[in-house]
């Protein structure tokens, strides 16, 4: 593992692609892994640099990992080196998922500054992976300069990448909806630049249109910044250097105001509490899940000797085990 | 709890009919591994640096064009130079049993022509794959 490590921070693909798989792996079996990860992981995060984590999310279908690829290729000739995260969603029946993001990255798949990685959300909700936080870091130590994570395709309100990162980017298209949608709650809220992809489809106008009006309408999270609406069209990469720009200009703008150890800090403050999420919630359903206490449960809501909240309460306060709520 | 058999699922060379691949990437779906599914059009290159890129245990290669002596050789030389030759390649398509026999003899761990069972390719990978 340590020999891993170590070439992996010298930037050998192979090292840094198994490094990232025992990430997964533990996240998988143990959200806080095992002591060789551990380790592992204590030299990379004095590695880690805080390069730049863009997330770019938006539904299935609006042209996010072609738009990623056009992204990357705008990093490249800046001179930068770019790790592309790319999540498509787990099967929560087999387990098994079909990761296809990289069907519309042929054209960056050798550059040598360019790294990519596809996973499956593997049971985590919020349109990220668990390991997420583990993979992005592994890819900052090992000298990528900007980190590009690409989500899901997401509905309303899966907002996590917020957590990973600072600069985020939601992709729409034409003729999703009208001025209602554009006011609700959740996924609306969270982008640093909206994106109109496919604005040669008939429709753009009036999106572009909407989205505007939705932020003239004031509020939101940043109040002394414009949120930018960018039209592109991925296939053909217009509109890419503006959103190029865009990206950077809002980097730098957090960088100014709250600077670079704030956004690490925020970073930090997401994932933790992530991840412990994960892992209380893991041993908790662990141990109700043992002995059948569960079913018991459940059958006593049934039998209407116990409501829910009650339930839930007992599984909480006494972790699952052997249940004091059958005296 | 074992961690998902990752496999790379990729169309190498020219040829343009991938619903073959594509039901083999939703079959190994459905018995649970990870399928990066990459395509048409992959030249030896890319399909070699995306399983490095994602660590995958196994790279299935479609090929209908009859371009596999030449596409296949090239990815196993290109695996065993990068030192990534663990990983196990196999084939499928319209291949002769003659270039089948050489393939194999070349380091190509199987071969599944017409009329193989997706259930066959899955107990396959499932039987080979270390985890």
């Amino acid at each position: 593992m340590k020999d891993i490590v170590k070439s992996a921070l010298k930037g050998d693909n192979l090292s840094i692609a198994r490094l990232i798989s025992r990430a997964e792996r533990e996240v998988m079996a143990d959200p806080v892994g095992s002591a060789d990860l551990l380790s592992a992981m204590r030299t990379i995060h004095k590695k880690v640099r805080g390069v730049p984590v863009v997330g770019v999310t938006g539904v299935g279908g609006s042209g996010k990992s072609t738009l990623v690829a056009r992204l990357a290729r705008e990093y490249r000739k800046d001179g930068k080196r770019v790790g592309i995260i790319a999540i498509d969603p787990t099967s929560p029946f087999s387990g098994g998922a079909l990761l296809g993001d990289r069907v519309r990255m042929s054209d960056i798949m050798t550059d040598k500054g360019i790294f990519i990685r596809s996973m499956g959300t593997r049971g985590a909700f919020g349109g990220l992976a668990s390991a997420v936080y583990d993979v992005a870091w592994i890819l900052d130590a090992c000298g990528f300069d900007a980190i590009i994570v690409e989500t899901v395709g997401v509905g309303q309100d899966e907002i996590d990448v917020v957590k990973i990162a600072e600069t985020t980017l939601v992709v729409l298209v034409p003729g999703l909806g009208d001025s209602i949608q554009m006011i609700k709650a959740g996924i609306m809220e969270i982008g640093d630049v909206l994106v109109v992809n496919k604005a040669d489809m008939p429709g753009v106008e009036q999106t572009v249109g909407e989205l505007e009006a939705m932020l003239d309408l004031g509020g939101g999270r940043m109040k002394d910044r414009k949120i930018p609406v960018i039209r592109t069209v991925a296939k053909t990469g217009e509109g890419v250097i503006e959103l190029y720009a865009a990206l950077c200009a809002h980097r730098e703008y957090l960088e100014k105001t709250v600077g670079r150890d704030t956004i690490c800090r925020r970073r930090y403050e997401g994932a933790l509490l992530e991840i412990v999420k994960d892992k209380v919630m893991e041993r908790m359903l662990d141990e109700f899940g043992a002995g059948g206490h569960a079913q018991k449960l459940v059958d006593k809501i049934v039998r209407s000797e116990i409501d829910l909240r009650t339930a839930a309460d007992e599984i909480i306060q006494h972790g699952g085990k052997n249940g004091s709520h059958s005296k | 709890m074992n961690r998902p058999i990752r496999v790379v699922v990729a169309k190498p060379g020219l040829d343009g009919h991938d619903r073959g691949a594509k039901v083999v990437a939703r079959a190994l779906r459905d018995a649970g591994m990870e399928v990066i599914y990459t395509g048409l059009h992959q030249t030896p290159e890319m399909i070699v640096e995306t399983a490095i890129q994602e660590d995958a245990d196994v790279i299935g290669l479609s090929a209908l064009s009859g371009a596999h002596m030449t596409l296949f050789q090239d990815i196993l030389d290109m695996l065993k130079e990068k030192k990534a030759d663990n990983i196990m390649v196999l084939g499928g398509g319209i291949i002769p049993d003659d270039d089948a026999k050489a393939l194999k003899k070349a380091g190509v761990t199987e071969i599944f022509g017409p009329g193989t069972t997706t259930d066959n390719i899955v107990s396959f990978i499932s039987g080979k794959v270390k985890r």
